[in-house]
């Protein structure tokens, strides 16, 4: 087994065992760090997949930021364990095995999904290159959905700081 | 020796690793050694002087203290939460120190492996960016655990504190970013390369501007994102007990303690490549003497040590000053070798430019006092970040027009 | 074309995305149930990320950028909003949100 699909078994191992601790996990700061593990070995994955930006971007954003503020507000909240409720009879029997089912699902036809052999136009991505070419398409070819987003990050500042505001 | 020369990378990754881990690891603690020698000149008294000659031994005795403390675990609720904290803090903090180049990418060993930088990759001032801002975990998930109301005030304000300054800290770099048109610590350095003035902090040539308000930005940030006066509200004594690790004893503590000191050399390290020219030497090339300047002041300070036996130490002070003046000599005389002399250039002026930093950081701990938070928030949001932001803007600007018009 | 066949990834992406699903399902605090769409966002970023890859275009990559950028406003306003109604009904349970009217 070469490096790269040992690489990408144990980050995929890692990933899905954070997800399942996301559910079973009783405290919602434990939820919390098993998110950040997830995202972390996600972007180990977005390396061996040529985006080194991109992983760079999920930590520094994601992982370092978005889960940053959850852990805030969790601790801000003082949010303790869930309480214990029974479900209804048709959620425990049904909702799981659905879920279950859904996952299968979508997996068997991704797995028999044409895009695997699928040839590309040329190393754009995964050269020593790739954070150049992509600066350029965000600002050349995407630079209106650019200017959008960053008016819309102004936007959730605005309203973030007046929701979050004491009543005076 | 076949399977070294299959694997290259992993074998020659493995022993740069060990041997950075032991370097950077005697660094900080020489780094506290001489943080408490030099507050203590400034406070007109002297320091340690008493464990080893000139208090060298002082570390040691400090580490074994660490390690032969009482280990007192409060009640948490949250144990797995409450160790795993300084073992964030401290692993983070050294696995930044692995991106940093310490020397020309052109000295190899163990068939073509750089020897001075363990990982040189495309977007290294993103990876280190990426590793800092994890670390505000270790801050946070500290004074959350310790389910005490001191800790847990002082790691709120102290996440608060490092997410305000990171902002900051990134933006006041992108113009260095924007001169040297690349993310990579190695390129960014050779842009650099000529005369002093090419460095970034002054960039005085085509194609550059300088970067001083990007570095009294980043400087200032970077004291922040570290928690060092005047910015250390959140571990301040007298505020605070010890902020996020007042809980936190013996072995932990000293964990949090080195993680502080290793950010503190990762942001110097990143100062120095980002902005005074990593490991270029501010002497033209052309004065071919300069190359025996470490061994020159390697024999120089062997030669302070051996007064200083001879006069002024007693006992067994002076059989280790006798030790350390032998150890200096030989060392310095190692240095004067013209084929030792060319590969320790780049680290001997890295480490230099490291060490003035330092000690302006430790400087600033002994003479400045400490912000108010509130004091220190708006500082940082309705001072630094505009500052740090025109700076990009005008740099971006003298980039883009005077590139056409000359 | 990668070492590591891009089924593998977008299986990995399906799995994550699954458990997303049920994280959002079943769990019963509010803040848990943020993090599980968060976690559905991140298994989305994989496959655009895996079909970059595989049909060697960037536009994938952007649209990763994009859809990161935009999870980081929609947490920020939501977790205040989050926060208003927590200290409103003095509870964090999905349950008790279940009504307009306090």
């Amino acid at each position: 087994m070469s490096l790269p699909v040992l690489m990408f078994f144990v980050c995929g191992v890692l990933a899905v065992t954070g997800a399942i601790l996301l559910i079973w996990a009783k405290e919602p700061i434990h939820s919390a760090l098993a998110l950040i593990l997830v995202m972390v070995s996600l972007a180990v994955l977005y390396l061996l997949l040529g985006a080194p930006f991109i992983a760079a971007i999920q930590i520094i954003v994601y992982a370092g930021a978005i889960m940053v503020l959850f852990v805030f507000v969790i601790m801000l909240l003082n949010a303790g364990a869930e309480e214990h409720t029974d479900f209804s009879r048709l959620a425990k029997y049904s909702g799981l095995p659905l879920g279950v089912i859904l996952i299968f699902w979508a997996a068997h036809w991704l797995w028999r999904s044409p895009v695997a052999t699928a040839e590309g136009t040329g190393g754009l991505i995964a050269g020593p290159d790739s954070t150049r070419n992509l600066s350029v398409q965000l600002f050349r070819q995407y630079l209106f959905p650019f200017e959008a987003t960053s008016i819309l990050i102004l936007i959730a500042i605005l309203g973030a700081l007046v929701l979050a505001r004491k009543e005076e | 020796m076949e399977f070294i020369s299959q694997h290259p990378v992993l074998v020659a990754s493995v022993v740069k690793t060990l041997v950075l881990l032991f370097i950077v690891m005697t660094a900080l603690a020489y780094l506290t050694w001489l943080e408490r020698k030099v507050i203590a000149h400034i406070q007109s008294r002297w320091g340690p002087y008493f464990v080893g000659a000139h208090g060298l031994l002082q570390p040691l005795a400090d580490g074994l203290k660490f390690l032969f403390k009482e280990d007192i675990t409060p009640p948490v609720t949250d144990k797995l939460v409450y160790m795993l904290a300084p073992f964030l803090a401290l692993s983070l903090a050294l696995t930044a120190i692995a991106l940093i180049p310490f020397g020309p990418p052109s000295v190899v060993f163990l068939h073509g492996q750089q020897a001075f930088s363990v990982a040189d990759v495309g977007i290294g001032l993103l990876m280190v960016f990426a590793i800092t801002s994890i670390g505000v975990y270790g801050v946070a998930l500290a004074g959350w655990s310790s389910n005490s109301k001191y800790p847990l005030m002082g790691g709120l304000r102290s996440s608060a504190q490092m997410i305000s300054y990171e902002v900051s800290l990134t933006m006041s770099v992108i113009g260095v970013v924007l001169v040297a048109g690349t993310l990579n610590f190695n390129e960014v350095i050779q842009r650099q390369s000529g005369p002093f003035w090419h460095w970034n902090v002054l960039g005085i040539h085509n194609g550059a501007f300088p970067q001083i308000v990007g570095f009294l930005c980043y400087l200032t940030a970077a004291i922040a994102e570290t928690n060092r006066v005047p910015f250390d509200l959140p571990e301040a004594e007298t505020e605070l007990v010890a902020g996020f690790h007042t809980e936190y004893s013996s072995f932990k503590f000293a964990m949090f303690f080195m993680a502080e000191y290793a950010n503190m050399i990762t942001v110097s390290c990143l100062a120095t490549i980002l902005f005074f020219g990593g490991w270029l030497s501010p002497l033209p090339d052309s004065w071919a003497w300069q190359t025996f300047l470490p061994g020159a002041g390697l024999v120089l300070l062997g030669i302070y040590c051996a007064y200083d036996t001879v006069t002024q130490m007693r006992g067994i002070a002076r059989i280790q000053l006798g030790v350390v003046t032998l150890l200096c000599f030989g060392a310095g005389l190692l240095c004067l070798i013209p084929a030792v002399a060319s590969v320790i250039q780049g680290p001997f002026w890295f480490t230099t430019k490291i060490l003035i930093i330092l000690f302006f950081y430790i400087w600033m701990r002994g003479t400045l006092p400490r912000f108010r938070y509130d004091q220190l928030m708006s500082f940082g949001w309705k001072l630094l970040l505009p500052v740090s932001l025109a700076n990009l803007v005008i740099t971006a600007a003298w980039l883009v027009f005077g590139a056409r018009h000359g | 074309m990668s070492v590591v066949p891009i089924s593998y990834y977008l299986v990995l992406s399906a799995v994550l995305f699954g458990l997303g699903v049920i994280a959002f399902v079943f769990k019963r605090n509010i803040i848990t149930v943020f993090m599980s769409i968060e976690l559905m966002l991140n298994a989305v970023n994989l496959a655009f990320v895996a079909f970059a890859r595989a049909h060697n275009q960037l536009d994938g990559l952007v649209f990763v950028f994009f859809v990161i950028v935009v999870a980081a406003a929609e947490a920020a306003v939501g977790l205040a909003i989050v926060i208003m109604i927590a200290q409103n009904r003095q509870s964090l349970s999905v349950e008790r949100m279940n009504h307009l009217k306090l």
